[in-house]
C-alpha cells in the first residue's frame, strides 16, 4: 500500500477521473474499524486486479477467436450473442460444467496443484504492475526482481503437470516447454537490464515514473532510443516464447505431441491452464509497457487529460493485438531453429544492447550519440542475422537423448 | 508466529525431500523448502536475497535437477544404503545436530534484544556490489562462466566414441 | 528464545537434514540434494547474523550470501552434468556403483 499516498490525492481534485479507483479504495477502507483498514486495502486491490484482468481474459479470448477466423478467412464464433459477444460466457459455463478426468496412474496431488500453482503465480506477478497513477499493489524496492522470481515459478508448475500426467506427450511437452522457457528467460531479463541500467532502479514505480515527460511532442520512453527499441524487440520475442504462444507455441503444437503438458486435464483445471497461460502474456505485456512503452504516461503532451489505467490499457490491448497477428501469421519454429535463435541470436543480441545502453549513457546529448547506438544496434543485427539465415536450416539433425 | 510457519514448512520440505522414495517428489519437496526459506528471509528483511533465493534455486536449480532425474530414467528405487551405514549415518547427524543445538543453546552472545530492522535497499546492495565487492564480483562471474561452459562441454560430448 | 537463536535452530536443523541426505542416501541426485540443503543452512546464517548482528549497515552477511547463491547455481550445473556424464557411461545414478576408475 505504500504506493497509495494520501497527500498526492488532495493535490489531484482535477484529475477526479484519473484517480476514482484510488478514492473509492480509501472510501471503503476508511470505513473500515483501523486493525483492518490494511488488510481490507490490499484485498480490494487483489480483488480489483483478479476481477480486472479475469474480464481482459475474457475478452481476449473472444478477440482471439474472431481475429484468428478472420486471418484466417472465417467468421470464428457467431452464435452465442451479438456476433458471438457472449461466448466467454457459455465457454466458462461449458468448462464449469465438464466432467474432471484425472488418469488411473497419475499423480494426484501433483495432478491437483500444478494448474493451481499456475494460477496463483501468474496472479502474484500483478502485484508489482503499477496499472494507472497511483494504481499498484505494492511498491517492492525490488519489483522487476520480484517479477521474474515468481516468473519463474511457473516453469515448476509446468513440469508438475507434465509428469503427474504419467503420458509420454505431456511430458515431452513439459520438458520442451521448460528448455525454452529457460532459453529465452535470459534474453528476456538481458534485456529488460538496459532499463534497470538506465534509471537505476528496480522498482516498477520509478522506473514508469523516469519515463515521464515530452521533447516537444515525443514523450521519454525508453522505447524511443535505439537501444530501448532493440530491447522491446528482443523483449517481445522472448515474451512470446515465455508464453508459449506462436511461433514459439512447441510445448503445445497439436501435429506433434497433440496438446502438450496440458493433455490429461479437462473441465475446470484446463480452464486454470488457458487463464494461467493468458494471465502470463498479460503480465509480461505489462512488463514491456512498464519498461519500454513508459507505463501509464500519456503518448503526447495533450492527451495527458485521459485517466492513466486507460493509456496502461489501450497500450495492452495493443500488445494483445499484436500477440493475436504474429499468431495467425507465423508458422511454428522447429525445436533446433528455436534454440538456435535464443543462443545464437537472441543472447549476443540482448548483450550487446547493454553495451548500447551503456555508450548513449556516457555519450553527450546530441546526433553523434543517435548515431553510434543506431550502428551499434544495427551492425550486430545484421551480422547476426545474416549468419543465421545461411546456416542453421540445412544442417542435419542430431538425435542426442533419442537412443 | 509466521517465521514458526515459514520454518515448518521449510523442514517438512527438507526431511521429505531427502527421505521420498520417488526422485521427482523429493525435488517437489526440494522446492517446498527453498520457498519457505525464501520467506524466511523476507521475514528478515532481506528483500533481494528473498528473491534471488526463488529465482535461482526454484527457478533454476530445481529445474536442472528435474531435468537430470528425467534424462538419467532413474527406475531403481533402492536409494538407502545398507542397514549398518543407515544406522551409522544417523548417529553421526544426531550427534551433530545435537552439537549445534547445544552451542546455541547455551552461547551468551545471542541473548540480548534484537536491534532495529537494518536498511538493504537496492541501491545499498548495488553500490556495494559495484565499488567495495567488485573483485568478487568479477570473480563470480568468471565462474559462473566457466561453470557453463564446462557444464555445456560435460554434459553434451563425444558421439564418436560409442561402440 | 531470541529471535537470533531460533532463526540458528532452524539452520542447524536444515543443515542436519541436509548431512542426513548425504549420508543416509546413495543416489548420487539426491546426495546433491543434500549438499544443496547444507548451502542453504549457511546462507540463513549469513542473513541472520546480518539482520541481529553489530555491524549490518555494510551488508557483509547479504553480499557473502549473494555470492554463495552463484557459486551455489554453479556448483549444482557442473554436479548434474556429471551425474549425466556418468549415466551414460555406467548406466546408473547410485554412487556406490560408480567405483570404478575406468570411465
Amino acid at each position: 500500500m505504500t504506493a497509495l499516498s494520501y497527500n498526492s490525492l488532495h493535490h489531484s481534485s482535477p484529475q477526479a477521473a484519473d484517480q476514482i479507483f484510488v478514492i473509492v479504495q480509501h472510501w471503503i477502507v476508511g470505513h473500515a474499524p483501523v486493525g483492518l483498514q490494511p488488510l481490507l486495502a490490499i484485498l480490494l486491490s487483489v480483488v480489483a486486479i483478479v476481477g480486472g484482468f479475469g474480464l481482459l481474459f475474457a475478452i481476449t479470448t473472444i478477440l482471439e477467436r474472431k481475429g484468428l477466423g478472420r486471418i484466417q478467412n472465417r467468421y470464428g464464433p457467431n452464435r452465442v450473442g451479438f456476433f458471438g459477444s457472449l461466448q466467454p460466457i457459455a465457454d466458462a459455463i461449458k468448462s464449469l460444467t465438464k466432467e474432471d478426468i484425472v488418469p488411473q496412474t497419475a499423480d494426484k496431488l501433483v495432478h491437483l496443484l500444478a494448474p493451481i500453482l499456475l494460477v496463483l503465480a501468474a496472479f502474484s506477478v500483478y502485484a508489482v504492475l503499477p496499472v494507472g497513477r497511483n494504481m499498484v499493489l505494492v511498491n517492492l524496492d525490488a519489483g522487476v526482481l520480484f517479477f521474474f522470481a515468481i516468473g519463474s515459478v511457473t516453469e515448476v508448475a509446468v513440469f508438475m503437470a507434465g509428469w503427474s500426467s504419467r503420458n509420454k506427450y505431456s511430458l515431452l511437452g513439459a520438458m520442451r516447454a521448460i528448455a525454452q522457457m529457460i532459453s529465452y528467460e535470459v534474453p528476456l531479463i538481458l534485456s529488460s537490464l538496459t532499463v534497470i541500467m538506465a534509471t537505476g532502479s528496480l522498482s516498477t514505480v520509478s522506473i514508469v515514473e523516469k519515463q515521464a515527460g515530452y521533447t516537444g511532442i515525443l514523450p521519454h520512453w525508453f522505447i524511443f532510443t535505439p537501444w530501448g527499441f532493440a530491447g522491446f524487440v528482443l523483449f517481445m520475442i522472448a515474451a512470446t516464447a515465455e508464453s508459449n504462444r506462436s511461433p514459439f507455441d512447441l510445448p503445445e503444437g497439436e501435429s506433434e505431441i497433440i496438446a502438450g503438458y496440458y493433455i490429461e486435464y479437462s473441465g475446470f483445471k484446463f480452464a486454470l491452464f488457458f487463464l494461467g497461460e493468458y494471465l502470463g502474456m498479460f503480465a509480461i505485456s505489462g512488463l514491456a509497457i512498464t519498461l519500454f512503452l513508459g507505463g501509464w504516461n500519456a503518448p503526447l503532451p495533450f492527451l495527458t487529460w485521459v485517466p492513466s489505467y486507460l493509456w496502461f490499457f489501450a497500450k495492452l490491448l495493443t500488445l494483445i493485438v499484436a500477440f493475436i497477428w504474429v499468431r495467425g501469421t507465423l508458422p511454428r519454429l522447429r525445436m533446433d531453429q528455436l534454440m538456435n535463435f535464443a543462443w545464437k541470436f537472441m543472447l549476443p543480441m540482448a548483450l550487446l544492447n547493454l553495451i548500447t545502453a551503456a555508450v548513449w549513457h556516457f555519450m553527450p546529448a546530441g546526433p553523434v550519440r543517435w548515431l553510434v547506438s543506431i550502428v551499434l544496434v544495427v551492425v550486430p543485427y545484421t551480422v547476426l542475422g545474416r549468419n543465421q539465415m545461411h546456416k542453421g536450416h540445412l544442417e542435419k539433425r542430431v538425435y542426442r537423448f533419442a537412443e | 508466529m509466521l517465521f514458526t510457519i515459514f520454518a515448518a514448512l521449510t523442514v517438512a520440505g527438507a526431511v521429505a525431500a531427502i527421505s521420498l522414495r520417488n526422485l521427482v517428489h523429493s525435488v517437489l519437496s526440494l522446492i517446498l523448502a527453498f520457498a519457505g526459506l525464501a520467506a524466511v528471509y523476507l521475514l528478515l528483511g532481506a528483500q533481494f536475497i528473498g528473491f534471488a533465493q526463488i529465482l535461482v534455486y526454484v527457478g533454476a536449480v530445481a529445474i536442472l535437477i528435474v531435468f537430470t532425474i528425467l534424462l538419467t530414467r532413474n527406475d531403481g528405487t533402492f536409494g538407502h544404503s545398507s542397514q549398518a551405514s543407515w544406522n551409522l549415518g544417523a548417529l553421526i547427524v544426531i550427534a551433530v545436530f545435537g552439537t549445534l543445538a547445544w552451542a546455541i543453546h547455551s552461547s551468551t552472545a545471542l541473548h540480548h534484544a534484537p536491534p532495529p530492522q537494518p536498511e538493504a535497499t537496492m541501491q545499498q546492495i548495488g553500490t556495494a556490489l559495484m565499488v567495495r565487492f567488485a573483485l568478487p564480483l568479477e570473480v563470480i562471474g568468471l565462474l559462473l562462466t566457466a561453470a557453463l561452459i564446462g557444464a555445456a562441454t560435460i554434459a553434451l560430448h563425444e558421439k564418436q566414441e560409442r561402440p | 528464545m531470541t529471535p537470533l537463536s531460533s532463526c540458528l535452530l532452524l539452520s542447524s536443523l536444515l543443515f542436519s537434514v541436509g548431512f542426513a541426505g548425504v549420508l543416509m542416501r546413495r543416489n548420487a541426485i539426491l546426495i546433491l540434494i543434500g549438499i544443496e540443503l547444507m548451502l542453504n543452512a549457511a546462507n540463513l546464517n549469513f542473513i541472520a547474523f546480518w539482520r541481529y548482528g553489530s555491524a549490518p549497515e555494510a551488508l557483509t552477511g547479504v553480499m557473502f550470501v549473494i555470492f554463495s547463491i552463484g557459486v551455489a547455481a554453479a556448483e549444482a550445473a557442473v554436479g548434474l552434468a556429471l551425474i549425466i556424464s556418468i549415466y551414460r557411461h555406467r548406466k546408473t545414478t547410485q554412487i556406490d556403483r560408480m567405483n570404478s576408475m575406468r570411465g
